[in-house]
């Protein structure tokens, strides 16, 4: 008998019953909740006289529609703070634990998740939120639900789904200067398409991974829902568990101990079966920038815009016009010409104390060009805005012209008042290059923290590799 | 949730692939509290020419009169035709919401993304993946006033000519979508299996039960 996958294993150890059909009813462990998928949930479990089933098991914060600003003055949009004070109210109702919008550790939820250790390894977390991925990094079988299932885990503590195939993606050999794991894993969808992952749990591998810190695995599981996959997994290793000690939900005493021995077994084995494999080269990735409206009409910075007539599914080709038209750029275009109006820093995908780290390297003793209006930097929770300046991180962006924000989910999605005007264009560190995602009418490029900062800097994208190399040379 | 049997209607053609579902339902909708009324607002950046906000009388907004659910022979259609990778994006239930508040029953299209197929189910909105050359031919033969049947219980489609093609689908998903049943109620059924997991599970990982 052939080994089991990381996937099948965490699947096996959650499952309560399986029907005939296949489908199986499986347990969760954590369920995250914010404001915005919330309300109708709750509503519907109020109306129906239920109460949750495991109160210690939800964790909720309100994060995307929290202002970046004054927040001592409260949410100026009277429809964001209605939603805001309803998750306050049904939190207190059913008795679940809320970081509120003041407190230090308030965040967006995929970043608070696990510093606060309520995502551990081994664990099934969910949220009404495809970002949710995120959580895999940990060895924790992590993905997103719609609002339906949100009732359905306060009411049950489970969720009716179906095994997922396995795809095993390996990232070879080590990546180069300036080159993150938004750059991998852009590189990846790249590859595949937004539609490569549909039915997968995607399982990345490989020692460019395993040399990626616990924030840089957080990237890449990330964006697995954008490669089709609702939920991207990275094997537990030393990394991973110490990352977890000392959290504040984290086992402690005995059961750390128990719960480590455990942790360790949190990989797929050496014979596991994957219904298909992918495999790529960490060495041959450049930092990215996408050019369409689709995370995978993505380039290497050093290369140009690709021709729409060159391609020949006809679906595809129809696209990529509609994109160039969005975005108003033309087929070969060089990606370093184009030139930007604002920057955002943030997001689940890149707003921790690394992501920081990495732009304010970038943006230190420099200044925002002319042409850049706004340059937003939104720490993903109180506490990494903390650190970020303990370490005089906020100094150096203030000094450069960014402005430093209070957490949220800010202008990843705009639904709080951060966003782009009609025409702009924007480098930004976040997950989706859709129309109008972060303002009606704005064109959003997708690019790692060093790129962003980059950008800033010089008003038009440039390879971060190359001037990294140039300085170590 | 409103059970789905068999349907003759009208069919819309959304000629595009990956439509997301921020592109189905922008986000300063996703701000409302409550489950229903999303349906002026569904495609709102394609279906009218300014910029929509929550609460907007939709009756007096300037109409972009080449999308398609605008034209008029499309008015009243109730299953839309699409291309690969239907709903990709965000897990906002406010997309299913929002094409079933407007009047659709079924979409059909070659791929879904998983979240959103999933969601549609909990809505009484049935999500119909088929080869992507059935679906292209579909497009092809798509004409003013072209009605399509979906028999769910058979797993049927005919089209006007008399064709038939079959679809596939969960057993579980078509038993609750036949009879508009409630997810949780069923499950809640299984409570004692549920309890006898969380008894067994809490001995292996004590520190999930410690409070």
């Amino acid at each position: 008998m052939s080994g089991k996958t990381l996937y099948d294993k965490l699947w096996e150890d959650h499952v309560v019953f399986t029907e005939d059909d296949g489908s199986s009813l499986i347990y969760i462990d954590r369920h995250l909740v914010h404001e915005v998928t919330s309300p109708q949930a709750f509503e519907s479990l109020r109306l129906a006289g239920r109460k949750p089933w495991r109160q210690s098991r939800n964790l909720a914060v309100a994060d995307h529609n929290v202002p970046t600003v004054d927040r001592d003055k409260g949410i100026a949009d009277p429809v964001s703070r209605l939603q805001v004070e309803t998750l306050d109210n049904n939190c207190a109702e059913f008795g679940i634990t809320e970081f509120a919008m003041t407190d230090a550790r308030q965040g967006i939820v995929h970043v608070i998740g696990p510093e606060q250790g309520a995502t551990l390894p081994g664990m099934t977390v969910v949220c009404g939120d495809s970002h949710t991925s995120t959580h895999g990094a940990f060895g924790a079988l992590a993905f997103g639900i719609g609002t339906s299932e949100v009732e359905h885990v306060l009411a049950t503590q489970c969720l009716t789904q179906k095994k997922a195939k396995n795809l095993l993606i390996k990232v070879n050999g080590h990546s180069g200067a300036g080159v993150s794991a938004k750059d991998i894993v852009l590189a990846i969808i790249g590859k595949i398409g937004t539609a490569g992952g549909n039915g997968y749990t995607i399982e990345f591998a490989g020692t460019a991974i395993r040399a990626l810190s616990m924030e840089g695995r957080m990237t890449v599981c990330n964006m697995a829902i954008e490669a089709g996959a609702r939920a991207g997994l990275i094997a537990v290793d030393e990394v991973t568990i110490d990352y977890c000690r000392n959290r504040p939900y984290a086992p402690k005493g005995e059961h750390q101990f128990m719960a480590e021995r455990l942790w360790q077994k949190l990989h797929s084995d050496d014979d596991a079966v994957f219904d298909k494999v992918m495999d790529l080269d960490a060495a041959s990735i450049k930092p990215q920038v996408t050019w369409g409206t689709s995370p995978e009409l993505v380039v290497p910075i050093d290369k140009k815009i690709p021709d729409p007539a060159l391609e020949p599914d006809a679906v595809k080709r129809q696209g990529m016009r509609r994109a160039l038209e969005y975005m108003d750029l033309k087929a070969g275009q060089a990606i370093i010409d184009i030139t930007l109006d604002k920057v955002f820093i943030g997001s689940c995908t890149n707003s921790r104390i690394e992501d920081l780290r990495a732009a304010a390297a970038v943006a230190k003793g420099k200044k925002l060009a002319d042409n850049i209006k706004l340059a937003l930097v939104v720490p993903g929770s109180g506490l990494v805005k903390r650190q970020a300046e303990a370490e005089g991180l906020d100094k150096i962006f203030m000094a450069a012209g960014f402005e430093w924000r209070e957490p949220g989910c800010s202008m990843c999605l705009a639904m709080n008042a951060d966003r782009l005007e009609e025409g702009e264009r924007c480098a930004s560190t976040s997950n989706r290059n859709f129309e109008g995602r972060q303002g009606y009418g704005g064109r959003t490029h997708l690019v790692s923290p060093a790129m962003a900062a980059a950008a800033a800097i010089a008003g038009h994208f440039v390879d971060i590799s190359s001037v990294l190399e140039g300085r170590q040379s | 949730m409103r059970a789905f049997t068999k349907i003759t209607a009208l069919v819309a053609p959304l000629d595009r692939a990956n439509v997301d579902t921020d592109a189905i339902i922008p986000k300063q909708f996703l701000k409302s509290i409550r489950r229903a009324g999303f349906g002026p607002y569904l495609f709102d950046e394609w279906r009218y020419l300014d910029h929509g906000e929550p609460d907007m009388d939709c009756t007096h907004r300037p109409v972009n009169k080449d999308f398609v659910l605008n034209k008029p022979e499309y008015q009243g259609a109730e299953i839309l035709l699409t291309r690969e990778n239907f709903g990709c994006g965000s897990s906002r239930e406010h997309a299913p919401w929002a094409l079933e508040d407007f009047g659709f029953r079924a979409i059909i299209a070659p791929s879904f993304a998983d979240i959103f197929y999933n969601n549609c189910f909990k809505n009484g909105l049935l999500p119909i993946a088929l080869n992507a050359q059935i679906v292209d031919s579909l497009f092809k033969e798509l004409v003013e006033g072209y009605r399509l049947t979906i028999d769910l219980e058979t797993q049927k489609i005919t089209t006007p000519g008399g064709k038939s093609i079959g679809f596939d689908i969960d057993e579980n998903r078509k038993y609750r979508l036949l009879n508009g049943l409630d997810d949780i109620a069923l499950s809640l059924k299984h409570a004692d299996k549920i309890r006898a997991y969380e008894a067994e599970r809490s001995k292996r990982a004590p520190w999930l039960f410690a409070d």
